[in-house]
């Protein structure tokens, strides 16, 4: 299996005046395609810092970290941002959809951002919505979609430059139940079809829907385990006990 | 898709994006006006002194360009001199002084300029004809006004009056053939035009063989500044002024308005430029959130840069036309006050409208919107993304 995300001794501290905080203390970790990695804990462990520096939207204080063979921790903003373009998507719990855009033109912002040709970018934006169950709400307005299509928008607009890994921070955190569940299917749905997925969560069921959980406190990962969903049994990934154990 | 959220951008909170349009016009109207009036005199001079032709001006050495008290003597001869030269096309005198009429008990008195009307140049016809005979005159309307009488009458004209004698050196009977309009005269001056040989005649003594002006065209293609020096050297009786230099007094003279110009329409400026900043700078803090989400998922600094570039440019460019618009309204209208200054050449405007200017004040209104949203571009493009996206999903 290729490793997607090789992340080595992580750290990650915050200045709060004089105070220096750690949010991450040495985390270390790797995941492979086409894994779907779900990481949970309580609020304030290190779980979104983490995402976050595996999105390339933050740098750590110390350690490293590689996306499908390219290290990412030390890029400057610009090849930061072209990394970004090119090898991540991103889901956010509040879908972040450009209010003034319709749910089509949200896709095609990153692929006209990539330098697509507007006929190109357009037939891929309706071929994600298609595939996301959108396919008929392309001009519709986020004002004028559900929460769950908002999400479904959002993630046709992650995958539209083919990232080589998916990341979302709570997806489903905006989402009622049912919502919440066809959200869950649509990531089975992702992973199955060869997407790697790196899910942020609260939400147990999308948790349990993951082939692998992360669990962390207090900025170190505490717990890796593979969900085996034919007899939901689980089976440690064969973690280190140090530095994680506390 | 940049124009698509920008334009979203102004049209998300329209009464204040209109309101801002209309601030920042009132300031581009202002701006037009400043810059009409920085160069708008002395084009509108310039416009006045070629009107007629004439590039060269003699006057009686050591006086204004025209001067009715100072004359020059042997004006024969000068004139002689003046046409024999090769390159003199024209040369036309003008004897200032005045005349007097009686009107309805009282007595009614007119600038009066002696001329040779095939060559004149100091007034328009508006009706009628050129005095070409020894009694016939043309004048304006406030002086046919104020006399009382209109194209074709006979009028009893007197000159050069002696208050300690209470006697006039000349008087005659003239008949008014031609209505004219006055090119370097104000409006509401009462003035009259008639042969020179007249009004010397009329002035006795004193006027024989004097002229206060000599105006002269060159032929085309002559050295205008060559000529002026050649003339100085040949008559050191008489100053000779180009149009050229009568710019550059006139320009001297000129630069308070000049300076209050640059200082209004800069003030107009910085004000369209803070409204601007300001605008751009509230709805830039309205949508962090939206640009940090831009930002994550991969759109470069220099896009977002652009796009509030674009938003302030916009507000300044559709501003502008209002604004120019309304500055033409505003120029027309203080001209027509201004117009009303003692003693100013009626076709002298403060605030000339010429496409230059008109050019300069948009240039001006660009350059300012995209300075405006720099440090609103700055601000959106430096924000750290990751704090950002957390505040937002907190807040």
């Amino acid at each position: 299996m290729t490793a997607i995300v090789e992340v080595r001794d992580l750290a990650r501290e915050y200045r709060m005046g004089d105070e220096r905080v750690p949010a991450l203390r040495g985390v270390t970790f790797t995941v492979h395609q086409p894994e779907y990695v779900a990481i949970v804990g309580p609020s304030g462990c290190g779980k979104s810092t983490l995402l976050n520096l595996l999105g390339v939207i933050d740098r750590p204080t110390s350690g490293t970290v590689s996306i499908a063979g390219e290290r990412v921790d030390q890029l400057d903003d610009a090849r930061a941002t072209e990394f970004r373009l090119r090898r991540i998507g991103f889901v956010f719990q509040r879908f972040y959809l450009l209010q003034a855009l319709s749910a089509r033109e949200n896709v095609e912002l990153p692929l006209a951002e990539a330098g697509m040709s507007t006929r190109e970018r357009r037939a891929r934006a309706l071929e994600l919505l298609e595939y996301v169950g959108l396919g008929r709400r392309e001009r519709h307005r986020p004002s004028q979609l559900s929460g769950g299509e908002q999400q479904r928008v959002a993630i046709a607009r992650a995958l539209a430059n083919r990232p080589a890994l998916l990341l979302a921070d709570e997806p489903t955190g905006e989402l009622d139940a049912r919502t919440g569940a066809e959200m869950i299917a649509l990531f089975e749905r992702l992973n199955r079809d060869g997407t790697t997925i790196v899910v942020v969560t609260h939400d147990e069921d999308l948790a349990r829907a993951a082939k692998r959980v992360i669990h962390m406190r207090d900025g170190t990962i505490v717990d890796d385990v593979r969900v085996d969903p034919a007899d939901r049994r689980v089976e440690p990934v064969g973690l280190a006990p140090e530095p994680h154990e506390r | 898709m940049l124009a698509t959220l920008a334009l979203a951008s102004l049209l998300r909170h329209r009464t204040r994006t209109v309101l801002a349009i209309l601030g920042v016009a009132v300031s581009a109207a202002m701006l037009l006006d400043m810059v009409m009036l920085s160069s708008g005199m002395r084009e509108s001079f310039r416009g006045l002194l070629l009107s007629q032709g004439f590039q060269l001006r003699l006057s009686p050495r050591g006086t204004l360009p025209f001067d009715t008290e100072a004359t020059i003597r042997g004006a024969d001869s000068l004139l002689a001199v003046l046409r024999a030269r090769p390159t003199v096309a024209v040369a036309s005198p003008v004897l200032g002084g005045q005349l007097h009429f009686p009107s309805r008990g009282a007595t009614v008195t007119a600038s009066a300029l002696g001329v040779e009307p095939a060559v004149q140049g100091d007034y328009e016809l508006v009706a009628g004809r050129q005095p070409t005979a020894a009694n016939e005159i043309v004048a304006n309307d406030a002086t046919l006004r104020a006399i009382g009488h209109s194209l074709g009458d006979t009028v009893h004209a007197a000159a050069g009056y002696d208050p300690q004698l209470r006697t006039y050196s000349g008087e005659r009977t003239l008949r008014i053939v031609g209505r004219v309009r006055f090119i370097y005269l104000a409006l509401d001056q009462r003035a009259v035009a008639l042969p020179i040989g007249t009004l010397r005649a009329m002035g006795g003594p004193a006027s024989a063989d004097r002229i206060s002006l000599a105006m002269v065209k060159l032929r085309p293609g002559a050295d205008v500044e060559r000529e002026r020096a050649a003339l100085h050297a040949l008559l050191p009786r008489v100053t000779v002024t180009s149009t050229a230099q009568a710019l550059e007094q006139v320009d001297q003279r000129l630069s308070y308005f000049r300076q209050l110009a640059v200082i209004l329409g800069s003030v107009s400026l910085i004000v369209g430029f803070l409204l601007v900043t300001t605008l751009v700078t509230v709805s830039v803090n309205e949508r962090i959130g939206e640009i940090a989400v831009m930002r994550a998922i991969g759109v470069h600094r220099w896009r977002i840069v652009g796009q509030i570039l674009l938003e302030s440019s916009a507000l300044m460019v559709i501003a502008a036309p209002l604004g120019l618009a309304l500055g033409l309204v505003t120029a027309r209208w203080l001209d027509s006050i201004l117009a009303r200054f003692p003693g100013l050449p009626e076709r002298i405007d403060f605030f000339l409208f010429q496409p230059r200017a008109a050019w300069t004040a948009l240039g001006l209104l660009v350059i300012s919107g995209i300075l405006a949203g720099v440090y609103p571009s700055w601000r959106s493009a430096s924000l750290p993304i990751a704090v950002t996206l957390r505040q937002e999903a907190v807040g």
